[in-house]
């Protein structure tokens, strides 16, 4: 869910300039190809809109884009739920979407997004499999929720089924991933955290903060409850009524006992609970620690012995997508995930689809620091260049395996959903 | 979310739209009467094919989609009471306590009561002593303007520029603990009814005061001394000439008080933490998870019952007489 995060965030300014030059550049473009989509005017750059949040949106991934792919981004930035609401509502309005796979079960079944040609995809084979086979180093990684791989490819090219097993069609190509957790600040709490129980401890009683996505907010109140031994569930990530009965209790009662400070939307909010002390624990995003961070305040991404909950998103095409437009999507895709845009993902914080050729782009110290769990031997920088961890510190969690390897749920989209909207609202009122 | 301020905005202007019709044509013969007739229509034809275009038709999409199905990626064309029946769900069935819906407008209807009640009083007295103790007209501008120019900066500024002053570590709690008067940090100044109620207070007092302002400047003064003449306390002149004078001001700037804290979300959502629960973020959770006829249904309810509280309020008063 680190995606409706950064849409405030990630600079402003860089990304205005961006669109409006994409923008400019590709208004003209766009009608120019629709006039005369004859081979004449096969030199001039393909424009896509590239509709997403703005995790992945970096106007130095469009412009390298440009330069090495030869295809002109435009970005269209909105936050999660709109990304699914308009693929549902106005699947002409993008040519390039970047939605996360627990939106999959949702938008499959509305047939507007095509399955991608695995066979166009030229590191498809390559792409870690965390996502395609929930494996890492041949152990399985938690699948509670809707795992990636279980949507990973669909029937047909326009089937609105997921597959089994294997096809050659590819609902999403990973663009980014990663796992989330609770963040604190050690400097206003006694003693280590080290369970998910914390977060329903009378200890932090007024200064615990929960996520208000209900989607989201009700994995990791059952991630606390599992951990503080009152329940255990069968599938976090998809609960039966009862289930969601007995966890929105417990909720309502800590909420009436006055455990939560808050309940936060959106990337910024939780930094903000967090930097003024309004908040010591709560649900918390990777990139939402290092900007806490980035004030000068210790603020903890805790490595939890429960582990973490998991997210994913990536590239989706709409179903009319043709020609031109068509082929310069793949080609778009497949430099993505040819190293340099994974390299710059990575430096702030994120996993590529593709590690290997991330590697490739990245210095040997910088691997190390966000892959490998060693000490940064090097001042380690942000791609904008500002340095944010001196020599000697370790990335929280450790390296990408053991990070990966304690998914123990991944967000998802519930069979009773409905029926959990219902109950988080009673629990708001209440 | 969206019907309900536009509602409560565009009330006014429609009826005074329609008290013009009438009052015009009346004397007229009957010959001429027709063609000002035609021409008064005429005239209030593009302001009437505004509101068909933005405000009728998108609340016919409303009242039509609040009957449809949906699931979780398409909503389909029906008459159905499901969304209704799903609003509704489990209220008579838990009576006494309360069902999500009711505890929400009860909640919902406090913030108004208490809101309405504190802008009243201060927007009554605020125009009162602008109107009847400063002398010149100049100051009164001043004045009025003083109250005025901070409602140029956006709601959200305003709202948020609270959260320093109020918070566990903000500006009042440094105060009250440096000064010794309280050993821990306040915690209900943030995040709570207090927080909420004083921001809708900051926020919407000049919707209140600005309508009473111009009812009390259109009071004859001669009045008032007739009343002093004939012997009346300053409270009596207050109560039997003032106050009733000012009804249509006091009737208007209720009407925007209570369709705007009906309406929100964002005020309740952000000074209380979001633990408070509001109509609004209802029907946006809602509306986020692609649930829209729910979200239609749910608007419509929320539609009635702020007609209900407007239909209540101009029963004090006629505001078509007034005008």
């Amino acid at each position: 869910m680190a995606i409706s995060d950064e849409t405030k965030t990630a600079a402003v300014s860089r990304r205005s300039l961006l669109k409006a030059g994409a923008g400019l550049a590709g208004a003209g473009l766009a009608t120019r190809l629709s006039a005369f989509p004859t081979p004449a005017i096969g030199a001039e750059p393909v424009t896509l809109r590239y509709l997403s949040t703005a995790t992945n949106q970096s106007p130095a991934i469009a412009e390298k884009a440009m330069e090495e792919a030869g295809v002109k981004i435009e970005y269209v930035t909105v936050t999660t739920d709109e990304v699914a609401k308009r693929i549902i509502t106005q699947p002409n309005s993008f040519d390039l979407v970047d939605s996360e796979y627990f939106s999959l079960p949702n938008l499959v079944p509305s047939g507007n997004l095509m399955g991608m040609d695995a066979k166009k995809i030229k590191l498809a084979d390559k792409i870690t499999p965390v996502l395609t086979k929930g494996t890492i180093d041949g152990k399985d990684v938690g699948s509670q929720g809707s795992a990636p791989w279980k949507y990973f490819y669909l029937d047909g090219r326009h089937s609105k089924k997921f597959a089994e097993a294997p096809t050659e069609w590819m609902t999403l190509i990973p663009t980014t991933y990663n796992a989330d957790s609770l963040g604190d600040r050690p400097d206003l709490i006694d003693g280590e955290v080290t369970h998910w129980s914390a977060l329903l401890d009378p200890k932090f009683k007024g200064k615990a903060a929960l996520i208000n996505i209900p989607s989201i907010g009700i994995m990791d109140a059952a991630m606390a409850i599992e951990s503080s031994g009152q329940f255990k569930y069968k599938d976090k990530g998809n609960m039966t009524k009862a289930e969601i009965d007995k966890t929105m209790e417990i909720l309502t009662k800590a909420k009436k006992d006055g455990q939560f400070r808050a309940f936060w939307t959106d990337f910024n909010q939780s930094v903000n609970l967090m930097a003024s002390g309004e908040v010591v624990i709560q649900s918390m995003w990777s990139p939402a620690v290092t900007a806490v961070r980035s004030k000068g305040i210790k603020c903890t991404y805790l490595a939890l012995e429960e582990g973490y909950r998991g997210w994913a998103s990536g590239f989706a095409l709409p179903r009319t997508l043709r020609d031109k437009k068509l082929d310069a999507a793949y080609e778009f895709i497949n430099w993505f995930l040819s190293g340099w845009a994974g390299a710059y993902l990575s430096r702030q914080g994120y996993y590529p689809a593709v590690l290997d050729t991330a590697k490739e782009k990245m210095e040997p110290y910088e691997w190390a620091y966000w892959y490998e769990g060693k000490p940064a031997e090097k001042p380690i920088k942000a791609p904008d260049g500002t340095v944010i961890e001196q020599p000697g510190a370790v990335r929280d969690g450790g390296s990408y395996e053991t990070r990966m390897s304690r998914i123990a749920c991944w967000n998802s989209v519930m069979d009773e959903n409905e029926y959990l909207i219902t109950k988080w609202n009673e629990f708001v009122a209440a | 979310m969206t019907t309900t301020p536009t509602s409560g905005a565009a009330s006014p202007p429609r009826i005074a739209d329609a008290a013009m019709l009438p009052s015009g044509a009346e004397t007229a013969a009957t010959s001429r009467r027709r063609r000002t007739r035609g021409g008064a229509y005429w005239q209030a034809a593009p302001m009437a094919l505004v509101f068909l275009l933005f405000f009728v038709l998108p609340l016919v999409v409303v009242l039509v989609v609040s009957f449809w199905q949906y699931n979780s990626y398409s909503i389909t064309p029906a008459f159905v009471f499901d969304n209704y029946a799903g609003v509704f769900d489990g209220c008579l069935a838990s009576l006494p306590s309360l069902c999500t819906t009711f505890a929400t407008y009860l909640s919902t209807i406090k913030f108004c009561l208490l809101v309405w009640a504190t802008t009243l009083v201060l927007g009554f007295t605020i125009a009162y002593f602008l109107a009847f103790h400063i002398r010149t007209t100049t100051m009164q501008i001043v004045l009025a303007l003083v109250c005025i120019i901070p409602f140029w900066t956006s709601n959200v500024i305003r709202m948020i520029s609270w959260i320093p002053l109020l918070g566990r570590n903000g500006l009042i709690n440094q105060i009250l603990v440096g000064s010794g008067l309280v050993d821990h940090p306040v915690e209900w100044l943030l995040y709570s009814d207090f927080a909420v109620t004083l921001a809708f207070v900051h926020l919407l007092t000049a919707f209140m005061l600005v309508p009473i302002l111009n009812s009390m400047m259109r009071i004859d003064r001669s009045l008032i001394e007739a009343a002093r003449d004939a012997g009346a306390s300053g409270a009596q002149v207050l109560w039997n000439v003032v106050i009733p004078l000012s009804k249509t001001g006091i009737t208007i700037g209720s009407i925007f008080v209570v369709t705007l804290v009906m309406g929100d979300f964002i005020t309740i959502g952000v000074m209380g933490g979001q633990q408070i629960a509001s109509v609004g973020k209802v029907i946006n959770v809602q509306t986020s998870y692609l649930q829209f006829p729910l979200a239609a249904a749910n608007a419509v309810v929320l539609l009635i019952a702020t007609l209900g509280i407007i239909f209540t309020l101009t029963r004090f008063i006629d505001i078509r007489k007034e005008l």
